[in-house]
């Protein structure tokens, strides 16, 4: 049979020990849940219980007085890895919603950044100039440093920052991606 | 859950509102082992009959036995254990019940609040630990939250993928007084809500291609006997008026009956030939309240090549998980079965199934699960035979450890009913069947109750042969004792070189003079032609028996789906020669 060569190159075991290799995609969830005590724990558990990856997972509550909070996470997997997250979370109590902000093709993502360089002379004249130039703002600053406060997509403050780097970057403090749909309607 | 009058909400202490709230679920039995973070619980206990406490003598036994209980029942069952090592004990039996989807309500006492996080004496981070191995878990911070959290419990593990849920009670809760209030609507959190109706639009794209099918398949699993007798019914309805063949996991046992005529037998890795060959051949899949398990699935990319697979769930995340299908329909089974049904009665143009049922023939016709008799030693398949003809028109039901037992009784014992079978299937736990059957003896007492063993899986649960003396439960222990752990032994053989590491139990106990020890009657069989008077004399015992079941030591459990191939690719006992195994297992061998 044409696939006895294949199976038989796999160890010992009931179990099938070949790999999947679809291309992974990155998605951007939101996930709307109950605030109360472990909900996060629970959402992250469930990442690392099943093994699927966090690029970046935000978390704030968002409505106080229905004691809900907003979890954005961006993830990466195969598509049936996504759409398995995507129902894990759903099936937990305390999660009311789930939507995929990348597969809605409509959301806005930012992310919020501060960068401390330190610097004298020209390297301190050339990172402002750059900070300028990306509408970072200097929230703090002495003689030889700067902390900059920049936002906006994930690339731009990478971009940001690597631009920082040889111009004396000493830290970087990221928020992790906030997601929201255009339009009038919410999740 | 029943709306009830304001005017019953009354002040009482934590634990009282324990015992009150398994009153207001019509709970009779919970199963436990009391300590110091309990004690509060235990002290109410002690003041009512309502309520009666089976006192296990693990506190993984009382999880078994309340798995055993809801199993048997389909009501959830409850187990109440103490802090720390109580709680840890439990994770077990809750990991077994989350795998094959038991209501189970666990209660376990904590430390009081103000010592949470200081190491305190038997404390554990119960919820943290739990967590990953329940449908979900509280930890009580406030007395007055009780009640509600109670009421939710009940809910959250009995509706939608029944499930284990962990309410964990710090003592000074269990103390202090609040308010309670029965059971109503808006204890549950608003985030959850099953969904059981299946939706329309599928429902409809389902019939269209059930009703077209000309080589059709009905895989049925677990989550029928879940749904409860209607999804039985319905099922076998959906049998009677389709003829199509139907196989079932080993979770769906006994939905429909093994005697009828379109019976297929279990499928997957110890599956019968005809079931596994239907699977792979078929053109239309229905899967019913199964999940694609990979000791059913074989290698998932050669899984029933060229057919259109639709997939009864009420668990969006099993859809699509290891398989792909076409048509999934989110729903309770025995809901959207019923809408199934519906939609065939309009569909009366059927395709001829008679080449099919033909073709079905000729694999039942390689007899799969042959096996040789013998006249000195009794084979295990034979002891199993022997085991249902003399209780198959009792009222019995029947549990198993894990193991090649297991496998056997699977694929020996005909389940005619639901409910009545036992087994850690997800899991695979050894020391599961014996607590389970406790379970189902304290809900069934006029019942008999078999828990089919091995002499390896037995003496990991063998101290509940104490309980099941104390409260007069006359469980019948079938081990066939092979004096290995036979399951291991036998992928030792086929995929290890026959190297048996540790798989062999050099100083088992005299299981007579254990069963003797403990109160009960120990037995002892050896020569087949012995069997069956002896079964006759353990069955007419009204107390706990150990039934020692010699058989043969190196019997290997077939027909079985090597590693890593797929279904029509099984290895058959008739020709399951030196040769024809090593060239089965070969590549495992060569990467030994």
């Amino acid at each position: 049979m044409a696939m006895d060569k294949q199976t038989n190159e796999q160890p010992a075991s009931a179990y099938f020990m070949e790999e999947r290799h679809d291309p992974n995609e990155t998605h951007t969830l939101s996930v709307l849940v109950q605030n109360e005590p472990g909900v996060l724990a629970r959402v992250i558990g469930l990442f690392s219980g099943r093994g699927y990856n966090i690029e970046s997972l935000t978390v704030s509550e968002t409505e106080q007085h229905k004691h809900m909070s907003r979890i954005t996470i961006v993830t990466t997997g195969t598509p049936m890895v996504i759409q398995q997250i995507k129902h894990q979370l759903d099936r937990m109590i305390p999660v009311f919603r789930v939507v995929d902000m990348t597969l809605t093709g409509r959301s806005i993502e930012r992310e919020l950044a501060m960068v401390k360089v330190k610097g004298k002379g020209d390297a301190r004249v050339e990172a402002l100039r750059l900070a300028d130039a990306f509408k970072a703002r200097v929230i703090d600053a002495t003689t030889e440093s700067f902390v900059f406060e920049i936002t906006g997509n994930s690339e731009k403050i990478s971009q940001f920052v690597s631009l920082m780097a040889p111009l004396g970057l000493v830290e970087v403090a990221r928020t992790g991606v906030a997601a929201i749909a255009r339009g009038p309607d919410g999740m | 859950m029943s709306e009830t009058k304001k005017s019953e909400s009354r002040q009482m202490t934590g634990a009282a509102m324990v015992v009150q709230a398994l009153k207001d679920h019509g709970i009779q039995h919970i199963f436990g082992y009391p300590g110091g973070a309990v004690l509060p619980i235990y002290d109410e206990i002690f003041q009512q009959d309502a309520v009666q406490h089976i006192l296990v003598r693990h506190e993984q036994g009382a999880g078994h036995a309340a798995e055993g209980y809801a199993r048997s029942t389909g009501k959830p069952g409850v187990a109440l254990v103490t802090s720390g090592p109580g709680a840890t004990n439990m994770v077990t039996a809750l990991t077994d019940a989350l795998m094959d989807s038991i209501p189970l309500v666990c209660i376990t006492g904590q430390v009081p609040t103000h010592l949470i996080g200081n190491d305190a004496f038997q404390e554990c981070d119960t919820v943290g630990i739990t967590r990953p191995c329940t449908k979900h878990n509280w930890l009580v911070r406030d007395v007055n939250d009780l009640a509600k959290i109670l009421h939710e419990a009940f809910y959250v593990a009995t509706t939608g993928r029944p499930g284990p849920v962990v309410v964990d009670i710090p003592k000074d809760v269990q103390f202090a007084t609040g308010t309670y209030h029965p059971p109503r609507k808006n204890d549950v959190h608003v985030s959850y809500s099953p969904r059981v109706k299946g939706d329309a639009a599928q429902i409809r794209k389902a019939v269209a291609l059930l009703a077209s099918a000309k080589r059709p398949v009905i895989y049925s699993g677990g989550g029928v006997i879940n749904s409860g007798l209607e999804a039985t019914r319905l099922l076998r309805e959906l049998v009677g008026s389709t003829n199509f063949p139907i196989t079932s996991t080993l979770m769906g046992l006994g939905a429909y009956p093994a005697s009828g005529k379109n019976w297929l037998g279990m499928l997957g890795m110890h599956g019968t030939y005809e079931a596994n060959m239907a699977m792979h051949d078929c053109d239309v899949m229905l899967c019913v309240g199964a999940r694609f398990d990979d000791r059913v699935t074989g290698r998932p990319d050669a899984f029933s090549p060229n057919s259109k697979k639709i997939h009864i769930d009420i668990d969006p995340s099993s859809i699509n998980k290891n398989i792909r299908v076409d048509v999934p329909i989110i729903g309770d089974v025995a809901n959207v079965l019923a809408d199934l049904l519906e939609g065939l009665k309009a569909e009366s143009k059927r395709p001829d199934l008679k080449p099919w049922w033909s073709q079905i023939a000729t694999w039942r016709a390689r007899n799969s699960l042959a096996f040789k008799k013998s006249d000195d030693v009794i084979l295990p398949q034979y002891a199993i035979q022997r085991l249902f003809e003399a209780t198959k028109n009792r009222d019995t039901y029947i549990t198993t450890e894990v193991g090649q037992h297991q496998m056997w009784a699977a694929q020996f014992y005909g389940f005619e009913q639901p409910n009545r079978w036992m087994t850690s299937g997800g899991l695979g736990t050894m020391g599961y069947g014996f607590p389970s059957a406790i379970g189902v003896q304290v809900a069934h007492p006029k019942s008999l109750v078999i828990d089919i063993a091995g002499d390896a899986s037995i003496q990991m649960m063998l101290q509940e042969l104490s309980t099941a003396v104390q409260f007069d439960l006359p469980v019948k222990i079938f081990i066939l004792n092979n004096q290995y752990m036979g399951m291991v032994r036998q992928w030792q053989q086929l995929l290890h070189g026959n190297r048996l590491s540790h798989s062999y139990s050099e100083a088992l106990p005299d299981f007579v003079k254990l069963a003797e020890a403990y109160g009960g009657v120990g037995m002892q069989v050896i020569k087949p032609g012995d069997l069956d008077g002896a079964i006759e004399e353990m069955i007419k015992v009204r107390k706990p028996v150990i039934f020692d079941c010699r058989v043969a030591a190196l019997e290997n459990c077939f027909p079985m789906i090597p590693s890593g191939k797929a279904h029509n690719e099984m290895l058959l006992p008739a020709e399951a020669n030196d040769e024809t195994t090593a060239a089965a297992f070969a590549g495992g061998k060569a990467l030994v």
